[in-house]
């Protein structure tokens, strides 16, 4: 067929022409209708929309908090995968099948999950907060919350890479005079960091946007323990839509980021496979 | 002792018993096979001795010290392994330079060291490239400078071949002979392909089910009769690949055939066989028909002057045949090259060959007897 175009049929061109439409519809179309809409009022009115002090502290709240968990996720995430590729152990099976629970559970509940067990009123609530530690209605309950909604992101990244990485590399530099620190840091990290900025940047993307979860845990005080998403439906529901746009705007464009980081990582790491 | 020295290794996994009270000597420079079937246990020897094994008992000498309980970062042995195992994320250079930089020898030094070692393995122009990037013969190749450049006490190598195909494989087997030739360093190689093990080893270790079932030379190992005939001889020994039918030998690629009816311990195995020939039980001859039993048709490939004599290559079928014909006799018949013409061999002996025609000339190879 080379250098001689295909010719295409009717029903080629219309399931083409469908599939476009559909995506243009349901994707590209959203995107393009709020994008529009921030700008109504021009850039500065958007800009000044941003800017609200609220929006902007339950903005700076949002990434600060998902920060810390991905931070938090890095690790445990790949000691989980860690544990589940190497080690032998009874049940395994079914613990590698509880990694992905979290996906399967709605958020809302995940949220009263916590409450239940940190809340105020339960025994393990009490005892904290009688040693001074607020979990529900304060950061650590979100920062729990995240964690639990985002916990098979770097696990499931991590998690193929190292099944395939024979322990043979690691051996290799024993032989040549590493020790197992070395080893880790010198060689297994290095091939697992692709994987693992994959999963930090998909749990970072769903932690900008999570709202079932910490809208049951949170309080939602404003400039204290109010998320992004938790704002904008404040704003929303008290139809200040422009206001609710500004902040809308800012998370799209840093999952959209997400997206073009997680492409730019596929490419460099691809070199090596 | 300069050398490896294995001392009443054992060492079991649950039930099964890998290695059994095993013994051996490598010496100083010497190239060993450790030469068994799969699941034999010789690559658990190999990686016990590089300190990637814990043995249940026994100990392990390097270059005469006891490193029976040392770590193997501390053994400073080199190991290649079947499927290379080379650093993906880093370029052909920063894995030869790995064991330097955790010895954390000088940039100059290190810079050196692996440009000598691309040249030794002539990667040449491959500095940057990434294991990803290369074949598999030059993965290994890559793999066996980074396991030089520290400059190990021994060289262990796992299946170094194993993953490759039939004709790097072959390539690069001879070509880590030659380097060992150049280097000397102390080596170890498993294999299961005996062949190989035979073409390469100066010392043939044969291991079964956990045991050493013989040591030795590859003639001293397989003392078959062919090769023990071939040593009867001085010098050189034309080794032709034929079969044995009933009555007749026919010899490969060639038409016309020898009457012959058993082979030199007087039974009779059809199959393949080898005729033993020495250069001086030629006869050429340029008039014979293809029919007459005895001479085979052949043509005249090179002609070598060596004083006294003519040494005159034939091409008989698929076999190269060394002849000798004394002077007066080759002035006489006016041989030349590219000339059609037929032998017959005066004296011969026919041996069966059971491990295939490869092996008796992988022996006879290492002996010397042929080229």
């Amino acid at each position: 067929m080379k250098g001689k175009v295909a010719k295409l049929s009717y029903g080629d061109l219309t399931i083409r022409s469908l599939s476009f439409l559909y995506i243009g519809l349901m994707i590209v179309l959203p995107i393009a209708a709020i994008t529009m809409a921030s700008f109504k009022g021009g850039p500065g009115h958007l800009w000044k929309q941003i800017l609200q002090p609220q929006a902007i502290s339950s903005l700076k709240l949002t990434f600060l908090l998902a920060l810390v968990m991905v931070v938090i996720n890095v690790i445990t995430g790949t000691a989980t995968a860690w544990v589940l590729v190497r080690y032998r152990f009874p049940l395994k099976n079914t613990i590698n099948a509880l990694v992905d629970i979290p996906f399967a559970i709605p958020t809302l509940v995940t949220g009263m999950m916590l409450v239940v067990l940190y809340g105020p009123r339960s025994v393990l609530g009490i005892f904290l907060q009688n040693h001074g530690i607020e979990v529900i209605y304060n950061k650590p309950g979100i920062i729990l919350a995240l964690l639990f909604v985002t916990f098979p992101f770097v696990v499931r990244a991590v998690q193929p890479v190292l099944m395939e990485m024979d322990k043979d590399m690691e051996e290799a530099a024993l032989t040549l005079g590493a020790s197992k620190r070395q080893s880790f840091f010198k060689v297994v990290l290095p091939t697992l960091l692709p994987s693992i900025l994959t999963g930090a940047a998909l749990s970072f993307s769903r932690a900008l946007g999570e709202f079932g979860s910490i809208v049951v845990v949170a309080g939602n005080i404003p400039f204290k323990t109010q998320v992004s998403a938790v704002y904008i439906y404040g704003e929303v529901e008290s139809e200040n839509l422009q206001g609710a746009l500004g902040s809308a705007v800012v998370l799209l464009a840093f999952s959209l980021l997400t997206l073009v980081i997680l492409n730019l990582i596929q490419r460099w790491s691809s070199k090596y496979d | 002792m300069s050398g490896i020295r294995v001392s009443h290794l054992t060492k079991s996994f649950g039930d099964f018993t890998a290695v059994d009270d095993v013994s051996f000597d490598v010496n100083g420079g010497e190239l060993a096979a450790l030469l068994g079937p799969s699941g034999s246990g010789k690559s658990t020897i190999l990686r016990i001795i590089a300190g990637l094994e814990q043995p249940d008992a026994g100990q392990i000498f390097l270059t005469g010290q006891d490193v029976t309980n040392s770590r193997a970062q501390k053994r400073n042995v080199g190991f290649v392994f079947q499927h290379y195992a080379l650093f993906k994320h880093m370029n052909v250079e920063k894995n030869i330079a790995f064991g330097l930089e955790i010895q954390k020898k000088g940039k100059k030094e290190i810079k050196e060291k692996v440009a000598e070692l691309i040249d030794l393995v002539k990667l040449n122009g491959y500095n940057n490239h990434y294991p990803s990037q290369l074949s598999g013969g030059q993965r290994q190749r890559v793999a066996l400078a980074r396991a030089l450049a520290p400059e190990p006490r021994v060289l262990l190598l796992d299946e170094p071949f194993g993953a490759l195909d039939a004709k790097v494989r072959k390539n690069l087997s001879r070509w880590i002979r030659d380097l060992h030739d150049r280097i000397h360093v102390t080596s170890v190689f498993v294999t299961h392909d005996q062949n190989e093990a035979i073409e390469i080893a100066d010392k043939l270790i044969l291991v079964n089910r956990g045991r050493i079932e013989q040591i030795g030379t590859a003639p001293e190992v397989y003392e078959t009769p062919a090769t023990k005939f071939a040593a009867s001889f001085v010098g050189n020994v034309n080794v032709i690949e034929a079969i044995l039918e009933k009555e007749r030998i026919l010899v490969n690629g060639a038409q016309g055939h020898l009457r012959h009816q058993t082979l030199e311990n007087g039974s009779f195995e059809p199959g393949e066989v080898i005729l033993l020939v020495r250069p001086e039980d030629t006869t050429i001859s340029r008039e014979h028909s293809i029919e007459t039993p005895g001479w085979i048709p052949c043509e005249i490939t090179g002609i070598h002057y060596r004083g006294s004599f003519y040494e005159i290559d034939l091409q008989v079928g698929t076999n190269v045949v060394k002849s000798i014909i004394n002077k007066e006799i080759f002035v006489q018949q006016q041989w030349q090259e590219h000339q059609k013409a037929h032998v017959h061999f005066k004296q011969y002996k026919v041996f069966e060959v059971s491990d295939g025609y490869q092996t008796v000339h992988a022996m006879l190879r290492q002996l010397g007897y042929i080229e």
